[in-house]
């Protein structure tokens, strides 16, 4: 990454709520992120967390009941939560921001030809007449690696492999030439064999293109693979977030830990596995202090009461949590963290038997 | 040596479709022992849940036979063995959001079973197997009456998991039970599923694309390529010392948590087209004790000699 790093987009003290049975639930509770342009940023949590609430908003897919009481998103000098109509998003959504989703099957129209649904982007979006479109395409298809893509532009997805359907909604994605890719969990539907290719792919062609990519992903192993910096969410919030070796190597917030401890490959055979205790709170409810608290072990009598602010560890690591407070006791953190740096697993079988 | 509690031999499973046939099943062999936890690794499309779903008699085979306790499963078999081989080999689902009737209660998902067999005398007596089933998986009594909207991901799972358990099976198919699952709920899961292995000796066959959840669950691993398997070892072994460029390339695949190593990683394609099978057959042989692998007799040397 290049040492002056220019903000792309800058989230501040965002705000998402729903309106479900006329109850509200507050699914994002104030976030500030700032993504810089050409990193990848992976953000990771628990279904439910709100990662793919934040990014939707990036893109103003809110469904009908969602709402923005307050917050802000800055994107090119735009305030995106001021966009109104859908005609004002198509000039963002697609064109600037696009999103790839997990599961290639419902992204793509069943009925309707392979390359037909690359071309209807170029022409709607760009405003190019099929004749022009058409070749596009099919350069475009063959950049994400469909082999012979004239003679398969006029396939349909079921004569398509998961692993083909996820490169094409991938050449949709880029059409537009996009600031920035959102990938929410694309390689979940896939076989491990064809989620390393994706990965691999989307990696070669953001250093071609120079996109800012986001990933959605509740797998640290993707995460590993991918990421500059990483955001940790969990009910709403964002709880911690630092570059990938800082959040790996030197996890501080106890969620972090937990999920890091909670991963069968650092576990012991025969010992149990580290399970984090219950279930996320409903967002329902108003919460008090700690969202985590109660699953945390670690926990602080102030963790019940009060809200912990950011503390800054390093000046790109930052965790929300009374235990980094001068006045908190020192917390011996879970012995999976500490072995981190031993790989004594699987890691190096894994690298001795690939060499 | 512990018993075989059930035994596949040379199975196949070929599906028709007009004049479309797929062989989905290639005459795949081994043996699960009482106790044991064994492990199909492949990916979609290599035959292992079908294997799974003929060991359960939901698909016939076309060839071969599984034994279960020395007795023949497969093809047609009395209604009282049917019986016997539906309350004791259970299974469970992938996907828990899918596999609960939704507008059943919790109390009538778990007993549907007990109740298709008559495994109650009395309206007591069920509702006291409902509500050990829901404790020994962590639920409580009052989750009973509930639906299963009510539930989260992980919870649903226990639930299938409970309904399993009610009818007091010996040997339990599990078909991807946490894929489906958040990370934190997916420890719990496994926690449940190992805890039950060792209290009750259950056996298992455990369907999985993920070697690294295998690793930590499974006694011996059998990897499963195009419906062939293609290596078959203790789960040590296995990581050990792959043999087959197959198993290698799966292992290359799965994304480590540590950036350090998954940014320097390689990734092995595998490429069936490598192995030169035209006058040297492969079989399956046994390259190192308990370790097979299928290869010909080049290969099987090559790989023999590859750890030395």
């Amino acid at each position: 990454m290049a040492e002056e790093k220019k903000p792309i987009l800058t989230v501040k003290d965002l705000v998402v709520k729903f309106r479900v049975r006329n109850r509200e639930l507050t699914a994002i509770r104030s976030v500030s992120l700032t993504l810089y342009e050409g990193e990848t940023l992976a953000i990771v949590g628990e279904s439910g967390s709100g990662k793919s609430v934040l990014t939707k908003t990036f893109t103003g897919m809110l469904e009908n009941n969602g709402s923005i009481p307050s917050g802000s998103i800055i994107f090119e000098d735009k305030e995106l939560t001021g966009i109104k109509t859908d005609k004002e998003w198509e000039t963002i959504r697609g064109s600037k921001i696009a999103t790839v989703f997990q599961d290639p099957m419902t992204s793509l129209n069943p009925l309707k030809k392979i390359g037909i649904q690359i071309t209807e982007v170029l022409e709607k979006h760009q405003k190019m007449p099929f004749a022009q479109a058409k070749p596009v395409a099919i350069e475009l298809m063959t950049r994400v690696g469909i082999k012979d893509a004239e003679r398969r532009f006029n396939d349909y997805p079921f004569q398509y492999s998961g692993g083909m359907r996820q490169r094409i909604v991938i050449a949709i994605a880029l059409a537009c030439k996009p600031k920035i890719l959102i990938c929410d969990e694309p390689t979940t539907a896939l076989d491990v064999t064809i989620q390393a290719q994706i990965l691999d792919l989307i990696r070669a062609l953001q250093k071609e293109d120079g996109f800012t990519t986001i990933y959605i992903t509740h797998d640290l192993g993707v995460v590993a693979n991918v990421a500059d910096r990483v955001a940790v969410m969990y009910a709403g919030q964002i709880l911690e977030y630092g570059t990938v070796r800082e959040i790996f190597y030197d996890p501080r917030h106890p969620y972090t830990w937990a999920l890091i401890s909670s991963l069968p490959m650092l576990a012991k055979k025969g010992e149990p596995l580290y399970a984090i205790p219950g279930t996320p709170p409903t967002l329902f409810n108003k919460i008090v202090g700690d969202a985590f608290a109660p699953r945390n072990r670690y926990a602080l009598n102030i963790d019940f009461e009060e809200e912990p602010p950011f503390y800054e560890i390093s000046p790109t690591h930052y965790a929300k949590t009374w235990l980094l407070d001068e006045k908190a006791p020192t917390a011996d953190p879970p012995e999976a963290i500490k072995t981190m740096w031993k790989k004594s697993n699987i890691h190096v079988d894994a690298m001795e038997a690939t060499k | 040596m512990s018993d075989t509690i059930l035994s596949v031999k040379n199975l196949d499973v070929t599906f028709k479709n007009g004049h479309d046939q797929v062989r989905a099943v290639r005459d795949v062999s081994f043996d699960i022992n009482a106790g044991e936890s064994f492990a199909l690794v492949g990916e979609s499309g290599s035959g292992k849940t079908t294997i799974g779903r003929t060991i359960i008699r939901i698909n016939p085979a076309t060839a071969g036979s599984v034994f279960f306790e020395d007795k023949k499963i497969s093809g047609v078999i009395s209604k009282e063995l049917d019986t016997y081989v539906i309350r004791n080999i259970q299974m469970i689902f992938q996907d828990p959001m899918a596999s609960l009737n939704e507008r059943a209660t919790i109390d009538y998902i778990v007993s549907e079973g007990l109740y298709n067999f008559n495994l109650f005398k009395n309206e007591q007596e069920r509702r006291d197997k409902v509500f050990r089933a829901l404790t020994d998986v962590g639920l409580l009594e009052e989750h009973a009456e509930r639906y299963p909207h009510e539930f989260s991901g992980g919870q649903r799972q226990r639930i299938c998991i409970a309904r399993v358990l009610a009818m007091e099976p010996k040997f339990i198919i599990a078909d991807e039970p946490i894929s489906a699952l958040d990370v934190s709920i997916r420890a719990q899961v496994l926690n449940l599923l190992l805890d039950l292995k060792r209290e009750r000796g259950l056996s298992y066959l455990f369907i999985a694309h993920d070697l690294t959840v295998v690793r930590y669950f499974a006694d011996r691993i059998a990897v499963i390529h195009q419906g062939e398997l293609k290596e078959l070892a203790d789960t040590e072994e296995l990581f050990a010392r792959p043999l087959h460029p197959y198993t290698r390339s799966l292992l290359s695949a799965v994304p480590i948590p540590d950036p350090d190593v998954e940014k320097v990683k390689k990734l092995l394609v595998y490429d069936p087209s490598m192995h030169d099978y035209s006058a040297d057959k492969p079989a399956w042989r046994e390259v190192f004790p308990g370790h097979f692998v299928r290869a010909n007799v080049k290969e099987a040397d090559a790989y023999a000699k590859m750890y030395a």
